[in-house]
């Protein structure tokens, strides 16, 4: 077995995901009180509100190994700060743009809406970008690191 | 202030293509407020050149600097330590007085303007920028209610508006007003048509870029 092919078989996405503390980080409580079952390679950084998401804070998580970020925040409309999560999508769709620049799939960045009351939701979103990451493979960044 | 706004990514990664190791050089003046080149922008700059060298076999070192200002000598020694350090290229993210004070002031380094310097301007909104000034050196807004007619009229008419203005925009594009349809609404709101209508002496372009470069010297300032 070649060395490529063993980093392929024990690879294993790493995620962060951004959650509003008034939506998303409640919900992932809720899943986890409901015994959900969801991959343990997202991690979870909590921010005060989507609003707080930055650019800079994804970049820095792809520059230190994430395969994948994503920001989680209030359904619209229901921001605890009005627009906090429509600035913060405004902000993933710049990040998007500017991964294609420079050779990166802009899918390996996302944003969700989901609300407190909302555990499966949260379960639902981690399994599935989880799967999103997985098939794209690791992240081009990391290739070289790994290899 | 100076709107700028930063350079597409394909020209930035061809003035590093083929480089080791390089420094973002960021200006807290104009730039900043217009979020072209400031603290921000230059992280968010260095981390995607970062990224984009970390697929290649050799990934890029980039460095990070903010300076005050990038047109005032005294903040550029603030970064002759840097140049110490044996860049391949300078990316100044200033407008592009910056890149021609540092390259200026430490003549050995390749210095690469990363942003494209557009215009003298204001924020209509948060994210939203609009030419208001041409810089002519002769100040006449007073005269026009208020407004620029050399900056914000498509053709600098001093006696407009011309047959492209049509209900109330340019012809050059419907996003664009016509100041002259502004003007006259103004000068008719004010009652003042009458004074508008003398006529004034021809404008002195000696002033504006028709002198050649200009330079202003204050004998007061001097040391």
């Amino acid at each position: 077995m070649t060395a490529e092919l063993a980093v392929n078989i024990a690879w294993e996405p790493k995620i962060i995901a951004f959650c509003c503390q008034y939506c998303a980080y409640s919900a992932a409580d809720m899943a986890g009180s409901m015994r959900l079952q969801y991959p343990t390679d997202v991690e979870i950084v909590l921010i005060p509100c989507t609003g707080r998401f930055d650019v800079i804070l994804a970049l820095r998580a792809m520059e230190k190994g994430a395969d994948g970020v994503y920001v989680a925040g209030c359904l619209e409309g229901n921001c605890h700060f009005l627009d906090g999560n429509i600035r913060a999508r405004k902000r993933v769709n710049f990040l998007k743009g500017e991964l294609k620049n420079i050779g990166f799939e802009p899918e390996r960045i996302e944003m969700f809406n989901l609300s407190a009351s909302q555990g499966p939701r949260f379960a639902e979103i981690a399994r599935d970008f989880t799967n999103r990451i997985t098939e794209l493979g690791p992240s081009p960044a990391k290739k070289v690191r790994n290899f | 202030m100076i709107i700028a706004e930063r350079k597409p990514m394909e020209e930035i990664k061809g003035f590093v293509a083929d480089k080791k190791k390089v420094c973002v050089i960021g200006c807290r003046g104009c730039v900043t407020v217009c979020n072209a080149g400031g603290t921000k922008e230059v992280e968010v700059l260095a981390s995607l050149l970062r990224l984009d060298s970390s697929k290649n076999d050799s990934p890029l070192q980039v460095d990070e600097f903010t300076l005050e200002r990038q047109c005032d000598p005294e903040y550029i020694d603030e970064v002759s330590h840097l140049m110490d350090k044996r860049y391949d290229a300078i990316l100044s993210m200033a407008c592009s007085i910056g890149p021609q004070f540092l390259s200026r002031r430490y003549p050995a380094e390749r210095v690469y303007p990363v942003l494209n310097t557009c215009f003298l301007g204001g924020a209509l909104a948060h994210g939203i920028w609009a030419e208001h000034c041409q810089a002519c050196g002769n100040c006449i807004i007073h005269k026009f209610g208020g407004l620029c007619p050399i900056s914000r009229c498509s053709k600098s008419l001093l006696n407009g508006p011309c047959g492209g203005s049509s209900g109330g925009k340019c012809e050059v594009s419907k996003e664009i007003d016509c100041v002259w349809q502004l003007i006259v609404e103004k000068i008719l709101q004010e009652g003042k048509m009458d004074d508008f209508m003398k006529i004034d002496l021809v404008k002195d372009w000696r002033s504006s870029r028709d002198g050649g470069p200009r330079k202003i010297v204050r004998q007061e300032l001097l040391k």
